[in-house]
């Protein structure tokens, strides 16, 4: 049977001169305008107001055992991540969204029980040498 | 591991622990339509059983579905499968497969800041369902290579014709996959990392 032509898209000129705000809120949602403040985007009071800059696939590595006082999650990251373990992971393993992980791992951050390793992903571009190791990886799969 | 009462301890198994030289991670995404075949090529080519996590957004309700019986909110929640390769002793690389629909792309920011590159999968009985997502990569300026699923009673097209009806660039791969199998999914990841490599060394990703 011979197929119908495949329909027809159209290219799209990229748009990217101004790169969006990876924290970019929901288009027109002004903050502070009466709506309950939302649980998710709790900022962490570190360094000027910022949460943790996490992204999905950061290393975290526990810094220290669970300290008494600590949550069961706190706890439960803490075993995790004896060796390192990305936060998709933990989200993952936890049953958490990964917003709440993020706030669960800043303040674990500000109180030293935990490093984050991996900014290597937040530059513009990849490196050469990164594409390098990584296409040499794949070959040997 | 050491259980602190009766209830199992979530985590890796300990074969999926990653050894402690592991400095960095890296990740490709994979996009496409509803059930073009992005979660078979996660768990064909990931190491460790593919993971789900969740991100959950809850904004205003308008113009979103509204069937919850809550007139002013809707919180929409996304799972993304993925899965990951160990490449050495330092780097490990994630792959991530999400939907294509318009109605997440609140995700695209934080998935693709960082991103090596994407691959777009495609099921030549619905071509159409990933064009939106391509078109969004491109306004995006997110290099992406492109692989056909060749599901058995899909329609073969011959790739020149496809090329011309996806409105590709001369120097964008396309290529025919099979996301079950290990090695061409591998091969898939491949083609899009050596065409990454090819934009640098041509200063195109500069």
């Amino acid at each position: 049977m011979n197929p119908p032509v495949p329909p027809q898209r159209r290219r799209r000129p990229a748009t990217r001169h101004q790169p969006p705000s990876p924290l970019a809120p929901a288009q027109g949602e002004a903050e502070g305008d009466g709506k309950i403040p939302e649980r998710l985007y709790v900022v962490a009071d570190s360094d000027g107001g910022d949460r943790a800059v996490l992204d999905l696939v950061t290393l975290i590595v526990a810094c220290a055992e669970p300290p008494p006082s600590s949550t069961p999650e706190q706890t439960a990251v803490l075993r995790m991540c004896r060796s390192p373990l990305s936060v998709a992971e933990l989200s993952a393993y936890l049953g958490l969204p990964f917003g709440v992980v993020t706030v669960l791992l800043t303040d674990m951050l500000a109180a030293g029980l935990v490093q984050a390793r991996a900014p290597i992903v937040r530059q513009a571009l990849p490196d050469r040498s990164l594409l390098e190791a990584v296409m040499h990886g794949l070959q040997r799969l | 591991m050491d259980y602190n009462g009766s209830d199992t301890v979530p985590g890796p198994r300990a074969e999926d622990h990653l050894p402690h030289t592991a400095q960095a991670a890296a990740k490709i995404v994979i996009v496409g339509g509803f059930g073009v075949g992005k979660t078979t090529m996660v768990g064909s080519v990931s190491e460790i059983k593919p993971l789900t996590t969740e991100e959950t957004m809850t904004q205003a309700g308008i113009g979103v579905d509204d069937d919850f019986g809550s007139p002013s909110k809707t919180a929409t929640t996304v799972a993304m499968d993925f899965g990951r390769i160990r490449i050495s002793d330092e780097l490990v690389l994630y792959l991530f497969g999400t939907p294509g629909q318009e109605r997440f792309w609140f995700l695209w920011n934080r998935l693709f800041e960082g991103a090596l590159g994407a691959v777009v999968l495609l099921d030549t009985r619905r071509i159409e369902v990933s064009y939106d997502v391509m078109g969004r990569l491109e306004e995006r300026g997110v290099p992406f290579v492109v692989a056909v699923n060749t599901f058995p009673d899909a329609p073969r097209y011959p790739m020149a014709e496809l090329r011309q009806a996806l409105d590709l660039t001369p120097d964008i791969p396309i290529l025919e996959c099979d996301a079950r199998r290990r090695a061409s999914s591998r091969d898939v990841l491949l083609t899009l990392v050596r065409f990454l490599h090819a934009l640098h060394l041509t200063g195109a990703l500069t």
